[in-house]
């Protein structure tokens, strides 16, 4: 590794309308070493990310790219001097095939495109980063970390020598994390230096040379991976101890209040997404359901909230069949629901916190009176009792929702249905995106629903908040439920396992 | 609070003045000078018999902008207001004209007709959205013209009976079908009115208006309106119904569309004719957007535009601009009050998320 720096920021700082991102920000990269940015969600590293590649510009501070002052004003200028970023979320055309989507954007030739000489440019890349996919293929019958590769290689086939990947491991499976630490291994020996940013700390002090870690926007500390500790780091990251999700004794009982039995869900084209699935809950019981994204959970919660239409199989709440209720029917039943995508399925932004906290209980007491008008007075006295029992740091309940943080929002969601008098709770990824703070108090909020008898379906990509909250767990692959496992034997390696196929159960589940 | 009452009024006030001074260049590049110009108008639209008249076409759009606005309030874009009404006030100046019914019970009659065309109408529009996926845009569109260029001109032609002046018209109403004016009641509190009357049907205005207000902030069904609104995928995951509530949505504008030809027939025409005024609905559009979807907004919107028609008349008699100034004007006035309330919204949410980081940043941790 030699001392030349790849990446050099010095002094950033980048305002947003009331928010500080990065505060003084300096950076150094060594050339050719894997370099981590660590924090909380919120703590600036994508913003950082952002303004190296020319995505927005930075207020005040300096860059310089292998020693040389830069000033990007469009990720174009960056790629030109060899700095290319791979998104969190890919940006890839389904229905175009590999090499349709390494070179769209940056096609050889003059007018008519060369295909012949874009193959052979590919395959120069392909075969020093080791690319085991036919360029032939479609993008839509790739898996997540084939994508993931697939967008790597559209960096480098621009050219990049500096790569920066934006949490790369969040959608992957242990298995394919591996495969992509060795990829990273194999770049940084042929001369790439990467930045990455993770906040999975057992990773990231495996795969880096270096770690920079940022709080609330500002550079804490650059470390070596020898020196420290993932409990080091934590406290680094959050300025004190990280919570664990830990459940304390089971509160179990055998009383059932929701049974799934032989579910299918079909997708708009016909296709099965669910296929035949049983499942119960218990009153004071947490299942959790792990799986790749796009195996099923989605629409497997959809039609039981009663959103996606059922092709088959019962629904019963505590002995009743509700298949063919409304969501309305179910949510004034009792069906409690923390969307996976909280602003999609989960808030009004543009309305004020009072309004959403009415949302999904509006025709229920206390929020309705008269069985016709909405009683504003104890809508909003609901409201500021969720403000303050689940910590929802806000200036007042008449803010639009989109002026809160995501983890604001979130607890603020999770607050709401809990104040709600349910019995079924639907937690689709309930501490997705948001800070560590947050994630503790969510964890906590559905801990003490568990205890007071809450039946609760969990989904979670999140493979230790899964063992740590469950008290049952259900592998779901392809649509059924290839394994349930023991949280107390459950690793998240185990899990990865089943999650990708690649372990199979017998006799069981 | 005092920063609220100033994002209040910081939209109306930039967009007033942003708005006179463009219009004011619009007149000097016609050639005329805009004191001059300004003057005439003020003048002749400080008149009583000027506002009243305003006042009748106001509750007119009024109408139809409320018409427009229970659509929008959930992202349904009813363009078809202006079918909706025409076809409305024909078919209950067709009822009217052959029933014969006690003098509140008629009025009632003709009312209740015209709103339920208007809904029948609206309501194809909302059962193929729900059924078949079609954009209200384009089937509204198509209904309106199947509606005013087909089947009231077509039935027009069937019904029309021929008075002295070979007017093409409906049949009279009897006089137990007619809303007396309101003139007399003006008078109490002002001079006499000379030439014009006030509309009896502006209460009903009023009563729509107070009603939608009632209706989306104070009820369930308006919540979920609303909430369907501002982001469909999560008021489904709330239990809104959505098919339900696109249908409930449609009938209800098209019901208050059926209202909004309503004051010129039970108030002065007493039947259908070829003076009949058209294009509400589409003005209803605009009235809708300025006044911002609020029943105290339209009512304002409604009001200027109303009054701008009316005071401006005298620009083209006294010959100091022709009279489509106005219309650009107004158009001048719409974007004016579109940016600025734009701008100002932009303004106060920067300012709410600050003040969210500052309470996250106080609070212990």
């Amino acid at each position: 590794m030699s001392e030349t720096l790849a990446v050099e920021l010095v002094g950033i700082t980048k305002r947003f309308p009331g928010v500080i991102a990065n505060q003084d920000v300096n950076l150094d990269v060594r050339d050719g070493e894997i370099h981590a940015i660590c924090g909380e969600n919120g703590a600036g590293k994508s913003t950082l990310m952002k303004i190296l590649y020319g995505m927005q510009p930075a207020d005040e501070g300096t860059m310089k790219v292998n020693g040389e002052l830069v000033n990007f004003h469009s990720p174009k200028d960056a790629i030109a001097r060899g700095v290319g970023m791979v998104h969190q979320h890919f940006m890839l055309a389904d229905n175009l095939t590999v090499l349709e989507n390494v070179i769209l954007g940056a096609e050889p030739g003059h007018g008519a495109i060369d295909f012949a000489e874009a193959r052979r440019h590919l395959d120069e890349v392909g075969e020093a980063y080791g690319l085991t996919i036919d360029p032939n293929d479609l993008v839509e019958t790739l898996e997540v970390g084939e994508r993931q590769r697939v967008e790597i290689i559209k960096v480098l086939f621009r050219g990049a020598k500096i790569l920066i990947l934006d949490e790369p491991t969040a959608v992957l499976v242990p298995q394919e994390v591996e495969e992509l630490f060795r990829n990273m291994r194999e770049l940084k020996a042929q001369g790439h230096t990467i930045i990455f940013i993770d906040h999975k700390l057992d990773e990231v002090l495996e795969i880096a040379d270096r770690i920079t870690v940022l709080r609330r926007g500002k550079t804490v500390a650059t470390v070596e991976p020898s020196e420290v500790t993932t409990h080091d780091l934590a406290e680094l990251m959050v300025g004190s101890e990280l919570p664990s999700p830990e459940t304390r004794e089971s509160t179990v009982t055998d009383h059932v209040v929701l049974e799934v039995r032989g579910l299918t869900v079909d997708a708009a084209d016909g296709s099965p997404r669910v296929r035949g699935v049983d499942l119960t809950v218990h009153r004071g019981e947490i299942v959790g359901i792990a799986g790749v994204e796009g195996n099923g959970q989605g629409e497997l919660v959809e039609a039981i909230l009663g959103i996606a239409p059922v092709s088959a199989g019962t629904l019963l709440l505590e002995g009743e069949d509700i298949t063919k209720w409304s969501v309305r029917q179910r949510r004034e039943a009792g069906f409690g629901y923390v969307p996976e995508d909280r602003h999609r399925r989960g808030m009004l932004l543009a309305s004020p916190l009072w309004e959403n906290t009415m949302l999904g209980q509006q025709s229920r007491v206390p929020f309705v009176k008269g069985g016709l008008w909405i009683d504003k007075k104890a809508a909003r006295e609901r409201s500021s009792m969720v403000v303050s029992d689940f910590d929802v740091r806000t200036p007042s309940i008449d803010v639009p929702a989109k002026a809160l943080s995501g983890g604001n929002q979130q607890k603020l969601i999770i607050g709401r249905e809990m104040s709600a008098d349910i019995r079924v709770l639907i937690a689709a990824h309930p501490t997705r995106g948001i800070d560590v703070g947050a994630q503790a108090a969510v964890w906590e909020s559905l801990r003490t629903a568990r205890s007071q008898g809450l039946a609760t379906l969990l989904i979670s990509a999140d493979l230790d908040e899964l063992i740590g909250l469950s008290d049952r767990l259900l592998v779901m692959l392809r649509g059924a439920f290839t394994a349930e496992l023991d949280p107390a034997e459950a690793t998240p390696r185990i899990l990865g396992g089943y999650m990708t196929g690649a372990v199979t159960e017998s006799g069981q589940g | 609070m005092i920063k609220r009452i100033g994002y209040a009024l910081a939209a109306p006030t930039i967009a007033a003045v942003v708005a006179i001074l463009l219009s004011a260049v619009v007149l000097l590049i016609n050639g005329s000078d805009p004191v001059v110009a300004l003057q005439a108008v003020i003048e002749h639209g400080t008149q009583l018999e000027t506002n009243i008249e305003a006042l009748n076409r106001a509750s007119a759009l009024y109408l139809s902008a409320i018409a427009v606005a229970i659509g929008f309030r959930m992202s349904l874009f009813n363009i078809g207001v202006e079918g909706q009404y025409v076809l409305g006030a024909f078919m209950a100046a067709a009822v009217g004209a052959q029933i014969s019914l006690p003098p509140v019970l008629h009025v009632l009659v003709i009312i209740l007709t015209a709103m339920a065309v208007g809904a029948v109408w609206s309501g194809i529009a909302g059962v193929m959205k729900v059924t078949r996926n079609i954009h209200e845009v384009i089937s509204t569109i198509m209904l309106n013209v199947i509606g005013v260029a087909g089947i009231v001109s077509y039935l027009l032609s069937r019904w029309k009976v021929e008075d002295a002046n070979l007017d093409t018209k409906l049949a009279d109403i009897p006089a137990s079908g007619w809303m007396p004016s309101l003139n007399t009641w003006v008078e109490l509190f002002t001079r006499d009115i000379k030439r014009v009357q006030l509309h009896g049907f502006v209460l009903v205005a009023v009563a729509v208006g107070i009603g939608y207000h009632l209706l989306i902030n104070k009820t369930r069904l308006g919540f979920d309106l609303r909430a369907t609104g501002a982001n469909p995928l999560a008021a489904e995951a709330s239990g809104v119904p959505p098919k339900r509530t696109i249908i409930v949505a449609m009938l209800l504008s098209g019901a208050v569309a059926g209202l909004v030809g309503l004051g010129q027939l039970l108030g002065v025409d007493h039947n259908y004719n070829l003076r009949f005024a058209q294009m509400l609905g589409f003005a209803g559009i605009a009235v809708a957007l300025l006044g911002r979807n609020n029943a105290w907004g339209i009512a304002f919107a409604a009001y200027l535009f109303g009054w701008l028609e009316r005071a401006s008349g005298v620009l083209a008699i006294k010959g100091d601009a022709p009279r489509e100034i106005v219309t650009i004007m107004i158009g001048v006035i719409i974007l004016s009050a579109v940016i600025a309330f734009a701008v100002v919204e932009r303004r106060r949410l920067a300012d709410m998320v600050r003040q969210a980081a500052a309470a996250t940043q106080e609070a212990p941790s």
